[in-house]
């Protein structure tokens, strides 16, 4: 019931957040010059006054400011995005198509990373200082600092070019055909169609662009993790645990971890949001038909309705992740869920 | 250093339980190598109160993680001696070999009640734990076992309180309920380290009683580790007072309060407030504990002794026995 109640105000708040962000939203399309009749219309639409008057009315451009703010948040209501300039198609349906696959290799990456990076951090706060210790630590500094189009162009020419050891760019091989839609997901609909075949092939094109990833934000949850573990490891209850005769593996995983977690949570939330949100380089070098490549071809054209669809869906990730994010905090933190 | 711990228990006839021979403990710091114990001897009999007191930084507390193996090492270190329980040597034992011990033969509780149970663990399944460890239990078996340990400690409507977390109890609560934990396994021995330090007056009186109650009734001894000589006469066979890891002053407690012959157990007595008719300030041991690292000539004790002489500067002084009293001053008698 607590539990309930916690969840419930957190979805709260997550309604109030999204209407400040598209209001903000709003107002930066409001601030930043440009007449939007002439971005969205063409040349010959805009010769006919009756298509840019109908286009005016159709959008509320003929309405006072906060008239239109009220269109605008009826629209969004009713998920419409306004057409792509660039595809002339409804925003909604853009994203709609490439948003699976940021969000499958968004999802890939970070589960490389949270799985490797706790194990990492664990490893390397238990063996303080030894050889292992000194290793993790070279590795998730490098992970931290490399640049990432360059090691993806590394692994590209590594593990695909030299060694054959990997499919090349894309989200499957060419000789297959991307299976129904389902969830957008290749790796799922794949399985979902019961073709193993094409399921493996998927997933072997998510090996490289997703380590390639999860690099930087592997980085990140090792040392944060490695650090709360310390930290964990050196307070009273953990000394408790010791003195109720609890063997070492037990204080780790059943004392500690759950106390250590809860600021690697937010790194790991944070981590899914920046690869929801910017992937633009990764995208482009392994052809992944994304989010990161839509924004850049968007920004390129200046597509207007576009750029507003991909910032709202950014910022729309962020707060999911935060939101659930702060919903595992109540789950492992009895104290949260008090607040 | 010539005690000899056969001698000193009351009833000769009973076996101790634990003995603590010629204990040096020493702490690797940057700053250089303390020895936080040094030549520490006692031991304790079956259902016997031994009290050790000192300031912080005395050595008392690293004492008792000695005998728990929980000294933190590195830095930590136990350079020599021996910790005989029933005869085994615990410093010879490995951290597998000490987990069947620690919180079944030997349970500890802690000075901070606050930070020393887990936060996202509730309190009945803290004190199941122990039951689940040494004792095969089951966890259901285990958590009614626990609803009783909460009901033996006092603990108001334990049902309720067994599925709550640390942070909704009271601090008098939670020392209870560590209490609770120490005893589950209805160990030989309870090392209390300044079990009352960080709670309310009237909650110190009733975790003591507490305390109290249940070395009478199960028999179980206690080591009462504390700077508190208010404890002490609360709690309390034999008293063993130390300073700077060395020990100072051994008694009977009754001897010790009508008659404390080093002149820190007297400034450490003479600053328990008390209720009488003339009203008067508290004594008070002048100066501070010195810094671990620090070495000083002679009686550890001579900055901060009124009565110090040359002779104190220059030679540590030896370990008189005076019958069941011990006193490690020079001018014991005088001052």
């Amino acid at each position: 019931m607590e539990r309930l109640k916690f969840i419930g105000k957190r979805l709260v708040t997550l309604l109030i957040m999204l209407i400040g962000v598209a209001t903000i939203v709003f107002i930066l399309t409001k601030l930043v010059p440009g007449d939007p009749v002439t971005a969205n219309l063409s040349q010959r639409s805009l010769s006919d006054p009756k298509i840019v008057e109908a286009y005016k009315v159709r959008y509320g451009l003929d309405k006072p400011v906060i008239v239109q703010y009220f269109y605008y948040i009826r629209n969004l209501l009713r998920l419409d995005l306004g057409t792509s300039i660039r595809t002339n198609r409804p925003v909604l349906e853009e994203l709609k198509r490439c948003y699976p696959a940021t969000m499958e290799l968004a999802i890939f990456a970070i589960l490389v990373a949270a799985v490797f990076g706790v194990l990492f951090g664990i490893i390397s706060a238990l063996r303080r200082n030894s050889v292992i210790d000194q290793i993790v630590r070279a590795i998730s500094v490098v992970g931290v600092s490399i640049p990432s189009f360059w090691f993806a162009l590394i692994v590209l020419f590594v593990f695909y070019y030299k060694l054959r050891a990997m499919p090349g760019p894309g989200r499957l091989s060419s000789f297959y055909a991307a299976p129904p839609t389902v969830t957008g997901f290749y790796t799922i609909d794949a399985l979902l169609q019961g073709n193993i075949m094409k399921f493996g092939d998927a997933l072997m094109h998510l090996i490289l662009p997703g380590c390639v990833l999860a690099a930087f934000t592997m980085g990140l949850i090792t040392r944060t993790t490695r650090s709360n573990m310390l930290d964990v490891m050196s307070t009273d209850y953990i000394r408790t645990a010791r003195a109720k005769g609890a063997p070492k593996r037990r204080v780790v995983f059943h004392h500690a971890l759950g106390n250590a977690m809860i600021p690697v949570l937010t790194v790991i939330g944070l981590g899914l949001g920046n690869l929801l949100g910017g992937m633009v380089l990764v995208e482009t070098i392994f052809s992944w038909p994304g989010v990161g490549q839509f924004a850049y071809e968007s920004v390129k054209a200046l597509d207007y309705p576009s750029i507003i669809g991909v910032s709202l869906l950014i910022a729309l990730n962020y707060m999911v992740i935060n939101t659930i994010v702060d919903i595992l905090y109540g789950v492992i933190d009895p104290r949260v869920r008090r607040r | 250093m010539n005690y000899d711990p056969q001698k000193t228990p009351k009833d000769a006839q009973q076996k101790p339980i634990l003995e603590v021979r010629h204990l040096c403990v020493d702490f690797h710091t940057a700053e250089g190598t303390v020895h936080a114990i040094n030549d520490l001897s006692y031991t304790l009999m079956p259902g016997e109160k031994q009290g050790i007191v000192g300031e912080s930084g005395s050595g008392k507390s690293v004492s008792s993680l000695a005998i728990m193996g929980l000294i933190p090492n590195p830095p930590g270190e136990i350079v020599s001696g021996q910790i005989l329980f029933h005869g085994t040597d615990l410093t010879k034992l490995s951290d597998k070999e000490m987990n069947k011990i620690r919180g079944d033969k030997i349970s500890m509780i802690f000075q901070e009640p606050m930070t020393s149970l887990n936060p996202i663990l509730t309190c009945g399944s803290q004190i199941a734990e122990s039951l689940v460890l040494h004792r095969g239990m089951k966890k259901k078996e285990a958590l009614s076992e626990a609803l009783r340990l909460m009901q033996e400690v006092g603990i108001a409507s334990p049902e309720k309180r067994m599925k709550e977390y640390p942070h909704q109890l009271s601090g008098g609560m939670k020392q209870r309920v560590m209490i609770a934990m120490a005893l589950a396994c209805e160990p030989e021995i309870l090392i209390c380290d300044e079990p009352t330090t960080a709670l309310d007056v009237t909650i110190q009186a009733q975790i003591l009683d507490l305390i109290r109650k249940l070395n009478e009734e199960k028999g179980m001894s206690v080591l009462m580790i504390t700077h508190d000589f208010g404890v002490i006469r609360e709690i309390s066979d034999n008293v063993i007072v130390m300073y700077t890891g060395k020990v100072v002053e051994r008694a009977p407690a009754d001897v010790i309060f009508k008659e404390p012959l080093h002149p820190y157990t007297k400034g450490l007595i003479g600053s328990i407030p008390r209720i009488t008719k003339e009203r008067g300030r508290l004594e008070q041991i002048e100066g501070m504990v010195p810094n671990p690292t620090e070495k000083i000539e002679g009686c550890t004790f001579w900055p901060r002794c009124p009565y110090a002489t040359e002779q104190c500067r220059k030679a540590d002084p030896p370990t008189v026995i005076l019958g069941m009293h011990q006193v490690k001053c020079w001018r014991y008698g005088e001052a």
